[in-house]
């Protein structure tokens, strides 16, 4: 474990010496203020919920989250700092979970940050706080999930840029297959079943089932699953794949 | 201390080590010699557990790096190629962060931190960040990385490469001190560095062993070795190698300089380079040749390097035109 939280730590100080964390949550913070104001109508609802909020991130996360987490591996690739770490006494487990969790707390901090909303609607009314809470852990599970499939395709090659965009489109199908527009479209052509199936494997529905303030734990434990499955695959990749 | 027995290594079709073998002991200073793309790197890569091997194995300290890469890995202090370090760190915090995956911490961690900074002479830069060090700095930090848990195994790929003249030196003088109590191995393509800090060297190419043994014993292939090169305060070559070539032991001369004379002898194969150097003295007293040098070749190391691994090079060159 220790190694994991020492690993973390770099990481951490790496993400606040360049400007790659500040410029995440400033542009989190004002991206998700400008959607839920200015687009999703924040006041002109009248209801004291944060539901406009958190409906944008599955969309502000498809961007933000392959940026904050691109450069995880393919950095250490192209610096060639991958030997240096990976010849160090620590497993690629450690490495793997150490550098995510840092990346993760990133993701976390600028979610934490939205604070003054919160405090705005409890300010203007009576929001179901439960509910909230709910919605902020569904967030926070979704931006874990985008992050691991990051990690896995920053691990495949030194170019940032390539991790970027193929993490970005896997992301974008995660979140397409549950997409109410999509499956409207998929049920033309495929019997309700099979796009519920789909479906399933998808964010979207998940993270909307979050956000009605129900725990299910099918939910927690299909995010957990994309992330364990990526983290995973992600070792399998670092460590087939070292010297490339 | 270091064992490595028939590692192996292929990527894709190429095969880029075939079959190495050998031991370090501690104590031992192990120079690792050949030409770009020999596959010294690679080798290196194997033993320290950042590449598995195609076949073989290499045990540091009784543990297999494959089955037990953690206890392996505790024990070896490396300098990758290129000395990679986190561009966004500081010095310091760069060592403390390596000393910290080494287990240090507190106390321990600060004096370790300390001793390297000394050892590499980093005590300046300390503060400044990675990315902006010179090369040779940059070089050195990533040395410092290497030794700051006061490994019992050392291996460092082109540990001079990048550093003036000074810090070569400094350098060489730190591994052959660590060497005393250390299994070190070190690869380089400079030759005299060899013969000042190894005690024994290794000659790669190819991917395969060629040489192996101290560097004296190296120097002793080189087709100088051995010759008797005479020096004449006057006189003509001609007549002093003709002189020369009359003696029985002689195999052949060359002439260095006409005049005044210089002429190396070639011993023919069954004479000792002594013997023979004891009949040219006494010839030196009999024809009363004023002589300002007399001495035997003890070989070079570039040449037998070249003669070892140049054949190879230039037919392989031809190949792939
Ligand atoms: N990841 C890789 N993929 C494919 N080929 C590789 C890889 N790494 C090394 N090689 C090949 O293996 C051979 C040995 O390379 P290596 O880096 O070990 O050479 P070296 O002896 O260290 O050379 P140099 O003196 O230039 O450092 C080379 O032909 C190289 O092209
Ligand atoms: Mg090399």
């Amino acid at each position: 474990m220790k190694p994991v939280i020492t690993i973390a730590k770099r990481e951490l100080t790496g993400y606040f010496a360049s400007p790659v964390a500040f410029v995440f949550i400033v542009i989190f913070l004002m991206l998700s203020g400008f959607f839920s104001f200015m687009v999703a109508g924040f006041f002109e609802r009248g209801q004291a919920s944060l539901e406009a909020f958190f409906a944008w991130h599955p969309w502000l996360y498809l961007f933000l989250v392959p940026a904050v987490g691109m450069r995880m591996w393919s950095e250490e690739r192209r610096l060639g700092t991958l030997e240096l770490l990976l010849t160090m006494p620590v497993t690629p487990w450690q490495a793997i979970l150490g550098k995510f969790l840092a990346a993760w707390a990133v993701v976390g901090l600028a979610l934490g940050l939205t604070f003054p909303m919160w405090l705005t609607v409890n300010y203007l009314g009576n929001p179901d706080n439960g509910v909230i809470l709910a919605g902020y852990l569904g967030s926070l599970l979704m931006g874990g999930a985008y992050l691991s499939i990051t990690a896995m395709t920053s691990a495949m090659t030194r170019n940032q840029v390539v991790a970027f965009i193929v993490s970005v489109v896997l992301s974008l199908f995660l979140i397409l297959a549950g997409y109410p527009p999509v499956t409207n479209m998929l049920v033309h052509w495929a019997s309700p079943a099979l796009v519920d199936a789909i479906a399933s494997f998808s964010v979207m529905t998940h993270f909307e089932s979050i956000q009605k303030g129900v725990l299910d734990s099918r939910d927690i434990l299909y995010f957990l699953s994309v992330m364990v499955f990526s983290l995973f695959t992600t070792g399998v990749i670092v460590r087939t794949h070292r010297a490339g | 201390m270091i064992q490595v027995q028939n590692l192996k290594k292929t990527f894709g079709p190429k095969v880029a080590v075939s079959g190495v073998s050998f031991k370090v002991e501690k104590g031992e200073v192990l120079g690792f010699l050949g030409p770009n793309g020999a596959g010294k790197s690679t080798t290196m890569r194997m033993i320290t557990g950042f590449i598995p091997p195609t076949a073989g194995e290499a045990i540091i300290g009784g543990f297999n790096i494959v089955d037990n890469p953690i206890e392996a890995k505790r024990l070896i202090g490396y300098l990758p190629e290129n000395a990679p370090s986190y561009a966004d760190m500081t010095v310091l915090g760069f060592l403390s962060f390596t000393a910290e995956l080494r287990g240090l911490s507190g106390v321990a961690q600060r004096k370790a931190v300390d001793r390297a900074v000394e050892m590499c002479f980093l005590e300046n830069v300390l503060h400044q960040s990675v990315e902006t060090l010179s090369k040779g700095y940059r070089h050195r930090t990533c040395f410092a990385q290497s030794i700051i848990h006061d490994p019992e195994v050392l291996i460092l790929d082109e540990p001079t490469d990048g550093l003036d003249p000074n810090q070569k030196h400094e350098v060489r003088t730190l591994i052959r001190r660590m060497g005393e109590k250390k299994a070190i191995i070190f690869s380089t393509h400079i030759l005299e560095e060899v013969e000042a800090v190894c005690s024994r060297a290794i000659i790669i190419d190819r991917g395969t062993i060629v040489a192996n043994g101290t560097p004296a014993e190296l120097k002793r292939r080189s087709n100088q070795a051995g010759a008797i090169t005479v020096r004449l305060a006057s006189g003509s070559a001609k007549a002093v190698a003709s002189k020369l070539d009359a003696l029985s032991g002689v195999d052949h001369t060359v002439v260095l300089n006409e005049s005044p004379a210089a002429v190396r002898a070639f011993p023919r194969k069954q004479t000792a380079s002594d013997d023979l150097a004891r009949a040219i003295s006494d010839l030196a007293g009999k024809e009363q040749w004023s002589l300002l040098e007399l001495h035997t070749e003890e070989g070079r190391l570039d040449e037998v390097f070249r003669n070892i691994t140049l054949p190879d090079t230039k037919s392989s060159g031809k190949e792939s035109k």
